[in-house]
């Protein structure tokens, strides 16, 4: 498989126990590899637990931090995810400034251009959730510059690939 | 049955014989229980001791080696020991008290997060969290350290739990559902590592310390005398191949001999078997075999390609990868291609030994090993502290047989030769150990005197003395301008007095026919005997790479 990006993609399935993400981080921080994004969450299987993270790095990187991770005896499963055949998805609250009318209405014209949602509304605020890809948040968040932004929290990408395969059952390298 | 008594239960299923360690408040129940078990616990005086002779033991011995010590301090003093392990696949197994569960995270009296701590420098590590799981985690620590490639693993152990009774059952075995250890190599590897050897005509076998812990010295030689290639290994793989075999060059690298950093360079294919290419090994990595066709074995996939791009890869136990590749070999290679390059090889060697034999007189690092090597049997162990000492070591101390050199070739650890030493005897009592030493390393674990004194552990320390971080200063003449920096060690200890302050014996050699004959009295005497031999501080390790050279790029 062939990643020309400088940033790929790592799934990785991991036993859902204490101490794991410390190792998993830990890996990187001692190989000198660097997390660009990461996201955690649980499994169709109950002790384990899925990761998906962003790293910087060409295809030699990804081969070396395929087989370190590997070495852990946590990591169940890891691939290198084929960006071309990959669901990407994240999700982004952002908090802006809103307490003329003038901005509130041009924030929900652009909440509905980029197909998300004003999930709360104060006097001061609008909280937007934004979902789809980092590049698309991205673009949210430059022309949210614009009126000035308060908050964001970024949930990091989380990723599958289409089709029958899956991180757990892939061979390993 | 309480968790103590469940640790020493199972460590006595797991075969162990010894612990090196030291006990203090967080882990007395298991030495409370030790008291009463058979299985011998040799006291330290220092907790960084206690791991290096573990290490030492299990290089020695091929067997995994254990060491214990108690929460806080006497954990971190492990660190060292750990790191030295783990960069140099060891198998090494550490316990440690810990403070009871309800104060972890409270910054208790001796607590420390050694699980934390030693997650980069071991291959796993476990904290208890009951005792029923003790018989499980103690079978999957030595799985752990000991399997594919080896390297130290830590259980800490709270210490309500060693006190908690729980119902155990010592049937049970870990699950341990994802750990890489393919000892059989992928046959397309083999057989383009063929293709290459067998139209080879000057093929070169670079073999690490993968061969000794592999046991596959014996493969190696069958290979190398089968392709007529000449063999020279890292510091770490020194004696899997014997040095007095014709084909042997000795190691190569920074501080390799000449012959052997400049053939490496004519050869048209690199054979490399369980090496990782260290910068110490290949300098320059770039300028590492640049024009060679480069086969890489390794039983560890992540050194693949991890410093140095190859053409074949093959991952595998160097036993079952050697085997494998001499069987096919045999079959098609009707006659060596090499002989040109044999007569070239015997040629550089006969040039390097007559320039080397000019330097011998006097008490110069050379004439002292040779006197060494004379007079100690090919099966005796000799260790090496880290400087100018384990590099005189590595280039004029031939070794002839596997493990029987132990050094601290990754992390360089000053200190670590002499209780490695201690751990190496307690391994195989019927065999001499001398630990070669520098004065500033001998300095950093002097105390193990105590523990070889008051343990019966009788080994030989032989300083090679210049009153100086010799290395250091060596690199301050080439590199600093002479400008002597935090290296002068001055004219202390009489390391004679010190050695018979601890009880052991101390001699003070001013010409190589007092060494040798200090050395004799020393082979008969039970006691560990301190050689202290001046040396002029001004002798440097020569040859040299200097550091951003290729290999080839030798200062003499």
């Amino acid at each position: 498989m062939k990643v020309t990006q400088q940033e790929f993609l790592l799934g990785m399935v991991v036993a859902h126990k204490p101490g794991v993400l410390h190792r998993v981080s830990n890996m990187f921080r001692r190989r000198n590899f660097n997390i660009e994004s990461i996201s955690v969450g649980a499994t169709e299987e109950k002790e384990l637990a899925r990761m998906t993270l962003a790293i910087a790095g060409d295809d030699r990187v990804a081969r070396q931090v395929v087989r370190q991770m590997e070495k852990l005896l946590d990591v169940v499963s890891v691939s290198v995810l084929d960006k071309r055949r990959t669901v990407q998805r994240e999700l982004a609250l952002v908090k802006l400034p809103a307490s003329d009318p003038k901005t509130r209405s041009d924030i929900v014209n652009w909440a509905n251009v980029f197909r998300s949602h004003v999930v709360d509304l104060s006097p001061e605020s609008v909280i937007v959730e934004v979902t789809g890809t980092p590049d698309k948040i991205d673009a949210f968040i430059e022309l949210a510059k614009n009126i000035g932004v308060e908050e964001i929290s970024r949930t990091g990408v989380t990723a599958l690939e289409r089709g029958a395969g899956t991180v757990n059952r892939k061979e390993k390298v | 049955m309480s968790g103590a008594r469940c640790l020493v239960e199972a460590l006595r299923q797991q075969k162990v014989s010894v612990i090196f360690g030291l006990p203090g408040g967080h882990i007395m129940p298991v030495y409370d229980v030790l008291l009463d078990s058979e299985i011998r616990h040799i006291l330290v005086r220092h907790e960084q001791s206690a791991v290096h002779m573990a290490d030492g033991y299990a290089r020695a011995s091929g067997r995994p080696g254990v060491c214990m010590a108690t929460s806080g301090p006497g954990a971190t003093n492990l660190v060292t020991g750990i790191a030295n392990a783990y960069m140099d696949s060891s198998p090494v197994i550490a316990f440690t008290g810990q403070v009871p569960r309800l104060q972890i995270g409270k910054d208790a009296f001796q607590e420390a997060d050694i699980v934390g701590i030693t997650t980069p420098i071991t291959k796993h590590n476990f904290q208890i969290g009951h005792a029923a799981e003790i018989p499980r985690t103690v079978k999957a620590a030595f799985h752990i350290a000991t399997a594919g490639r080896p390297g130290p693993v830590l259980v800490d152990l709270p210490r309500d739990v060693q006190t908690e009774n729980a119902e155990v059952d010592f049937s049970e075995n870990p699950q341990i559902r994802s750990y890489p250890a393919k000892n059989n190599p992928d046959p397309d590897g083999v057989e383009r590592a063929v293709e290459f050897l067998s139209d080879a005509e000057r093929p070169f076998i670079l073999a690490g310390g993968g061969v000794l812990i592999s046991n596959a010295s014996k493969e190696l030689r069958l290979l190398a005398e089968l392709l007529v290639a000449p063999v020279g290994t890292s510091l770490n793989g020194k004696g899997c191949f014997p040095e007095d075999h014709p084909l042997s060059l000795g190691i190569v690298g920074m501080h390799g001999r000449t012959e052997a950093n400049k053939l490496i360079l004519e050869a048209d294919v690199l054979f490399a078997v369980g090496v990782r290419f260290s910068d110490r090994t290949t300098c320059k990595v770039d300028g590492f075999c640049p024009k060679a066709k480069i086969v890489h074995a390794d039983l560890d996939p992540a050194e693949i390609e991890k410093n140095k791009e190859v053409d074949v890869s093959i991952v595998g136990d160097a036993t079952i990868v050697l085997h494998s590749i001499r069987n096919r070999l045999a079959k098609r290679l009707r006659k060596s291609k090499a002989n040109r390059w044999r007569t070239r090889v015997q040629e550089l060697k006969d040039t390097m030994r007559n320039q080397n034999n000019a330097n011998e007189d006097g008490l110069k690092p050379f004439a002292i090993l040779k006197a060494l090597r004379k007079t100690l049997p090919a099966n005796a162990i000799v260790t090496t502290e880290v400087g100018q000492n384990q590099m005189w070591a590595a280039l004029h101390f031939p070794a002839f047989m596997p493990r029987t050199f132990i050094t601290s070739g990754g992390l360089g650890t000053m200190g670590f030769g002499f209780p490695a030493a201690l751990g190496a005897k307690v391994a195989r009592p019927e065999v001499p150990v001398v630990d070669i030493a520098g004065d500033g390393s001998f300095l950093m674990t002097e105390n193990s005197l105590a523990t070889s004194v008051c343990e019966r552990i009788p080994v030989i320390v032989v300083i090679l003395n210049n009153h100086m971080l010799g290395m250091v200063a060596q690199w301050q003449r080439f590199f600093f301008n002479r400008r002597y920096s935090a290296v002068e060690l001055g004219n202390v200890p009489d390391f004679v007095k010190l050695a018979q302050a601890y009880g052991a014996e101390g001699s003070h050699p001013q010409s190589i026919e007092e060494f040798s004959s200090a050395l004799q009295r020393a082979l008969k005497t039970n006691v560990t005997t301190v050689i202290d031999v001046p040396i002029d501080p001004e002798e440097d390790v020569l040859p040299m790479v200097p550091p951003g050279n290729s290999v080839d790029q030798i200062l003499a």
